[in-house]
């Protein structure tokens, strides 16, 4: 039971790879992921094409007109800790700071984290919420996936065979937008959520919300986006009324499992205490 | 399954050796370099007692296809005193306290060095959000946070916890 690895130079060697490897070809980017389910027996690839060479896939950017680009490659710490990525939004830097410990953070990647798609992880609620679009290669030619389409299922993505994640882009937020992560961890920090909730919310000069994204990881087999409160929130002042109403909505839209991390009916019951707590959040220094 | 050539610097000294691809830093470093100073415990990340410092980063060797650290620099336990403050942190940890049965220690010592060098005045809740990766089955933590604050540049001022 071991693999052939392949470190190739370029993104179109490795799709080319991966793409000749099949299902039984796997990206190696920092390892945490791949090595955990290869020792476990849950993974045995035939071939591991490591990305390690791929300098390009590293680094954070700030965009033209105010958007981010995250390299596949960037690993959680070096997200957290970036400027452009706190000035972007400090919810952004606080949900890679979230995942595990700072030892995992060092070597788990972006990029790795997506394409795991386990629906616990911290960042893809996040992402989602900031309207981020996933940057898929295949070759030379490029494709951009709106994060929401790329899970399908637990650790299922929408990558074809040959298809690489190679960056992540978020457009620039709406004016007037704040956003918030908030993790709810009923056993040890390092773990992962029980219930997570991202939101992103903006108001307008009349006090009525203009824009929301609420977004929650843990309550089913993908991040799982809340349109019913997201919704009930816009055209609406954010009075605590108006929050608990939406926040009380979000039941409809997920769909959590039991787990190690609570039952499927407790997860419920927090995935709405923890949207009226996050959008509460949000909406207490909206006095700007 | 391939094999491969890696060169890497392991502490201090340039190594090279013939892996197979599958093969672990941690088992790369115990089984066949000898270098039985860096733990197994978990085997799965979360437990700290195979923290090594890759380039200066604390990772978990457990993890670590060892093909990944070709070019790098790696430091164990082994490594640690010729590390700046490297033996006054050792020192620390005897003084106050910071082991009982002592498989974590390695592992603590190595993320405490990194802590030290990354944040060398770093505040307690700061020490404690570093050190939350590397678990102490004994439970001795309040020695361990002693040992750190003891190491720290500006240590004198620190008080007893």
């Amino acid at each position: 039971m071991t693999f052939d690895y392949v470190a190739p130079g370029s993104v179109a060697e490795a799709c080319e790879l991966l793409e000749r490897g099949g299902p039984d070809a796997h990206a190696l980017a920092g390892g945490t992921a791949l090595m955990l389910l290869y020792k476990q027996g849950l993974l045995r690839p035939e071939k591991v094409v490591g990305l390690s060479r791929l300098a390009e896939l590293r680094g954070v950017r700030r965009l033209a007109g105010g958007g981010l680009w995250l390299g596949a490659m960037t690993t959680h710490r070096a997200i957290e800790a970036h400027p452009d990525v706190a000035g972007f939004s400090p919810a952004l830097a606080k949900a890679f700071a979230s995942v595990a410990t700072i030892r995992i953070r060092n070597q788990a990647t972006i990029g790795g984290n997506l394409a795991h798609a386990d629906p616990a992880q911290d960042p893809p609620p996040m992402l989602i919420a900031f309207d981020a679009e996933v940057e898929i290669a295949h070759g030379a030619a490029k494709r951009a996936l709106p994060l929401g389409e790329l899970f399908r299922d637990v650790f299922e993505t929408a990558l074809s065979p040959g298809e690489l994640i190679v960056g992540i882009r978020l457009p620039p937020l709406p004016t007037g937008a704040r956003a918030t992560y908030l993790k709810f961890l009923p056993r040890t920090e390092d773990d992962y959520a029980t219930v997570s909730v991202a939101a992103r919310v903006a108001v307008a000069e009349d006090g009525r919300c203009s824009d929301a994204r609420v977004c929650l990881g843990s309550v089913g087999s993908t991040p799982v986006r809340s349109q019913a409160v997201e919704r009930a929130l816009v055209g609406q002042p954010l009075t605590d009324r108006v929050l608990a109403e939406a926040a009380a909505l979000v039941v409809g839209d997920i769909d959590p499992f039991d787990d190690v991390r609570g039952t499927a009916s407790y997860k419920r019951r927090m995935a709405e205490v923890c949207t009226r707590r996050a959008l509460a959040e949000i909406a207490a220094p909206m006095a700007h | 399954m391939s094999t491969h050539r890696i060169r890497f610097t392991l502490n201090g000294r340039a190594v090279e050796r013939e892996v197979p691809a599958d093969r672990l830093l941690l088992d790369l470093l115990r089984e066949d370099l000898t270098l039985t100073g860096t733990k197994e415990g978990c085997g799965i990340g979360v437990c700290g007692l195979c923290s090594v410092l890759v380039d200066d980063e604390v990772l978990s060797a457990c993890l670590l296809p060892a093909v990944l650290v070709d070019g790098r620099s790696v430091v164990t336990i082994e490594g640690l005193a010729d590390r700046p403050g490297g033996t006054a942190l050792q020192d620390a940890f005897i003084t106050h306290g910071g082991f009982q049965c002592g498989i974590c220690t390695p592992g603590q010592l190595i993320s405490a060095s990194a802590l030290l060098a990354a944040s060398p005045s770093a505040e307690e809740a700061e020490v404690r959000e570093w050190m939350k990766g590397n678990l102490c089955r004994c439970t001795g933590y309040y020695g361990i946070l002693r040992a750190i604050a003891a190491a720290q540049p500006a240590a004198g001022q620190t008080d007893d916890l």
